[in-house]
């Protein structure tokens, strides 16, 4: 299928470029890019799609969406979420490995892959369990795993206890130069419900200290000095840990990391009156950090915004807040509010579209080690088409996700994706001529 | 403040009601007042001592907890503690009012003494009668008999040095 | 700011559900409408007709025989009709939901929920669960919830020390003892700086502090020599044995030698501060016998002044 996008602005981060261009797109590859009204020879589109008053893009890479298959089919499914990834301009997502059984088998990988594949539309790169069961206690067959399909190997939520297993899941895993995803959060420490602080004391609820982050820093830092492991951290949130971040990168270190989109917009304030929908993993913390969150981004501290898609039932978060499971539905709003960062911190305002096209296009891309996240010729077509203007309102209706639940339901978002083109086929289209 | 009528003279109303009462009462052995608040405690207080009634025989109540109308209207903001001093079970009780109306007050009244224990008889004096009964009630003494329009109130107002007056308001 | 889902519209009380962010006004509304409530108690027929024909449901999440007992007392001291439902919260027993649990009741024609839940913020999401289904003429008051509020403790507490004080400007108010857990000192703490008490004050070991306490607008001590030092009122707080489990004190015993209130500390306040504990006393642990016992403690007061508080908040609540 030949296909010709026209009259858009072309923003690809990884070249540069940032101008209107027309794409040309044949057997699910970029064929060129040209000046606009300027095709290559001898090519005659099958569709034509009007981009005007519209940006081209890359199709969003997102580090961290869960799919919630297999295992928890109640709280959402591949079809609903991959919908919503393309819904969301998102064509390549990273899930994390804390299915219902855990991604720790090569089989478990194999037919997750096969089945994101036959639904044709985001591409899906798994992580794998990093311990069997994610207990922190023996070690995955990392080989068989990357084998099957793994980008690298992750402990999800559940903080590996044993520094010594620790230290030899990276020197394993430093042996065949897998990556390990790490999030930096102390088993003990990090026991609480909202992060420590005066809203934590006001509201009754137990806190999770900003030293749960920077401790499991120091301890992973150490470990990556030791072994020369390559480590992504995940969900950075304190700006104490993101100094620590900042001084491994000085010094060297092996070290990359995230941050969820919410993280960047949201504080402990906006639990107001026990919502449960602010109720995460890692908690919402102060100004003082979400600022430093903003601020991490610009200066290159941290590399990459992620989704952190984790569709919640309505009865695990219809429940009083220290009970309600934490989480947020994120894939269809990564865009807005990658768009939002650049609009607080980004200047001068023309950089602003590709600075934050650049956080989930190219530099997630780069970060994962995964194709995509560019539109040079001969990449595959993985690309959205967006509305930079166009506002929409946060509301179940208007959610292809299971996950209905976010800080963000009721707001208004600027930046709405029109149609979604993955592996040069539309797998999302909003009615665009 | 809306004057429809020339006001009436509140202390002279005042002197008439305590002769009725004081004639009223003079069969009735060891009686106790009980002022309803705020005009009908004011009223009972000054009975009293025009007719030597000791302190522990004169009470008065706030029918805030007993008003038929807090389904629509709530709490009142300015509750005042009811205080009965004396044991109601046998005793003749007059009961005092100042502005005797629908009848709703007295009913309310009379219901909070009976939480209180068994009168023997509760008599009612009211220094207004304005007419326009919504209940079968009836004072037994009565200074005066005043019609008023459904949208004003006549209120009974006390000076520092304790004078009387009354005037004729736009009901809120 | 969110708009406070305890006042609906017209700047009325339809929720008691925390002290936090009430006004003033609302505040000694309700202890002015308790004062009357307090000869209620005193007389042969101890009730009134205001909740006549009402039902009034008490759902305990957290066993709690004290605070459900005075709660009963009061509603049917209003003339309600009260239905006790001790639910026991277990995290592994697959019950109904608590949102279910509402909707049951509410079938039933509830027409006000006193809640206590071990989670804080339960009755907020009751409250909110009532208004997004319509049923906005339901009340529901705070009985405690985990360790955020316990609003009629922290109101009858106040009226505690109205009544034997008077005039809180004057006052400085000393809370000894678990902050950290407490949902009564929380609540004092709002109390007390709504109604202008110049100097509130936390007394406790750092592992019974909370962090940021003096955002609450507070004075923080962990020497209780100093912080009792001329106060006018002293709120004990009970200690909880699952206290020394969770590696947050050594013992009993060390806890009473730094920190319990003895007849010498005592002499460090004012020579008429008075002693409050929101009850059940842990004898010789936070308080000792003789100061329990002595002359300046109003303990008992309280629980006569918290059945008028709750018929007062009750009575308030039930007529909005």
């Amino acid at each position: 299928m030949k296909i010709l996008i026209k009259n858009g602005r072309l923003i690809d981060p990884a070249n540069g470029i940032d101008a209107p261009k027309d794409i040309c797109i044949a057997s699910g590859k970029i064929l060129a890019v040209t000046e606009p009204g300027k095709l290559p020879k001898g090519f005659s589109a099958n569709k034509t799609i009007d981009a005007s008053g519209l940006v081209v893009a890359p199709g969003l890479v997102d580090l961290s969406a869960r799919l919630r298959e297999p295992g928890y089919e109640y709280k959402a499914t591949l079809e609903s979420e991959m919908q919503a990834a393309v819904q969301g301009g998102v064509t390549s997502l990273v899930c994390p490995p804390d299915t219902d059984p855990v991604l720790d088998e090569p089989g478990l990988v194999e037919m997750l892959k096969h089945r994101a594949k036959n639904l044709n539309q985001a591409n899906v790169y798994p992580l794998g369990a990093l311990t069997v069961s994610l207990k922190g206690a023996a070690l995955t067959e990392m080989a068989e795993l990357t084998e099957a399909g793994c980008i690298g190997f992750s402990q999800a939520a559940e903080p590996i206890v044993d520094t010594q297993v620790l230290l030899r899941a990276m020197q394993y895993a430093k042996t065949f130069g897998f990556s390990i995803w790490l999030r930096p959060q102390d088993a003990c420490l990090g026991r609480g419900i909202a992060h420590s602080g005066p809203v934590a004391s006001r509201l009754g609820l137990s806190g999770i200290p900003v030293i749960a982050e920077t401790i499991a820093l120091h301890t992973i830092f150490e470990l990556v000095r030791q072994t020369g492991a390559r480590v992504h951290l995940c969900r950075m949130s304190s700006a104490a840990g993101l100094e620590l971040v900042r001084k491994a990168k000085k010094e060297g270190l092996p070290v990359t990391c995230d941050v969820g989109a919410h993280h960047i917009h949201l504080t402990d304030e906006d639990i107001g009156y026990f919502d449960a929908n602010a109720r995460m993993l890692p908690p919402l913390r102060s100004e003082n950090d979400r600022n430093a969150i903003g601020k991490g981004l610009l200066d290159g501290t941290i590399d990459v915004i992620c989704s952190d898609h984790t569709p919640v039932d309505d009865d695990e978060k219809l429940l009083p807040f220290g009970e309600a499971t934490p989480g947020a539905t994120g894939l269809e709003l990564l865009l807005s509010l990658s768009l939002k960062w650049a609009d607080e911190y980004v200047k001068p305002a023309s950089q602003r579209l590709s600075s934050a096209l650049a956080r989930v296009t190219s530099d997630a891309a780069r970060i994962a080690g995964l194709p995509g996240g560019q539109l040079s010729v001969g990449s595959a077509a993985d690309l959205c088409l967006f509305d930079p203007k166009a506002r929409w309102k946060v509301e179940a209706g208007a959610l292809a996700s299971q996950g209905k639940h976010t800080p963000f339901l009721g707001h208004e978002m600027t930046g709405r994706v029109l149609a979604t083109i993955v592996a040069g086929h539309l797998a999302f289209d909003r009615g665009l001529k | 403040m809306k004057k429809n009528l020339p006001e009436p003279d509140a202390e002279a109303l005042y002197r008439a009601l305590l002769a009725q009462v004081n004639a009223g009462l003079v069969d009735i052995p060891d009686p106790v007042i009980v002022g309803i608040h705020s005009g009908g405690a004011w009223l009972a207080e000054r009975l009293a001592v025009d007719l030597g009634i000791p302190e522990d025989r004169l009470g008065f109540i706030d029918v805030s907890f007993y008003r038929d109308d807090y389904a629509e209207k709530g709490l009142r903001a300015d509750v005042k503690p009811s205080h009965i001093p004396f044991d109601v079970n046998g005793a003749s009780i007059l009961l005092v009012d100042d502005v005797l109306y629908t009848g709703r007050t007295t009913r309310a009244a009379i219901n909070e003494l009976f939480d209180y224990g068994r009168p023997a008889r509760v008599m009612l004096a009211a220094l207004v009668d304005r007419g326009e009964r919504e209940l079968p009630v009836a004072a037994d003494f009565v200074a005066e008999y005043m019609q008023v329009k459904d949208n004003q109130s006549i209120v009974l107002h006390r000076a520092d040095d304790g004078t009387f007056t009354l005037t004729v308001e736009h009901a809120s | 700011m969110l708009p406070n889902p305890q006042l609906n519209q017209h700047g009325e009380l339809q929720h008691l559900l925390t002290i936090e962010g009430l006004p003033k006004e609302v505040l000694t509304h309700i202890l002015d409408t308790a004062a009357s409530f307090v000869s209620v108690s005193d007389r042969e027929v101890k009730k009134v007709p205001l909740l006549r024909g009402k039902s009034v449901f008490n759902l305990f999440f957290e066993n709690s025989t004290r605070t459900r007992t005075t709660f009963e007392i009061a509603a049917k001291r209003l003339s309600a009709d009260v239905i006790n439902l001790n639910i026991a919260a277990s995290s592994t027993s697959k019950g109904e939901s608590l949102l279910d649990t509402i909707d049951n009741l509410t079938a039933m024609q509830a027409d006000m929920f006193v809640v206590r839940h071990a989670q804080s913020g339960a009755p907020f999401l009751i409250a909110k669960h009532l208004r997004d289904t319509g049923r906005e003429h339901v009340h529901v008051v705070n009985a405690g919830d985990g360790r955020h509020a316990h609003p009629t403790q922290g109101l009858l507490d106040m009226y505690t020390i109205r009544h034997y004080k008077h005039d809180f400007t004057k006052l400085k108010v000393a809370i000894v003892g678990d902050v950290l857990h407490s949902r009564v000192a929380r609540s004092d703490i709002h109390a007390l700086v709504t109604l202008g008490v110049p100097e509130v004050r936390v007394i406790g070991p750092h592992t019974l502090l909370a962090s940021n306490l003096e955002q609450m607008g507070v004075r923080v001590f962990t020497d209780i020599n100093q912080g009792l030092k001329d106060v006018d009122v002293i709120i004990m707080l009970r200690l909880q044995n699952e206290r020394m489990n969770g590696a947050l004190l050594p013992s009993a015993q060390e806890y009473f030698k730094s920190y319990g209130l003895t007849p010498e500390r005592l002499a460090l306040a004012k020579p008429d501060a008075i002693v409050m504990h929101p009850g059940p006393m842990n004898r010789g642990v936070e308080i000792d016998s003789a100061v329990a016992d002595g002359s300046q403690a109003v303990i008992l007061p309280q629980v006569t002044y918290g059945i008028a508080v709750r018929m007062a908040v009750m009575g308030i609540l039930g007529g909005s």
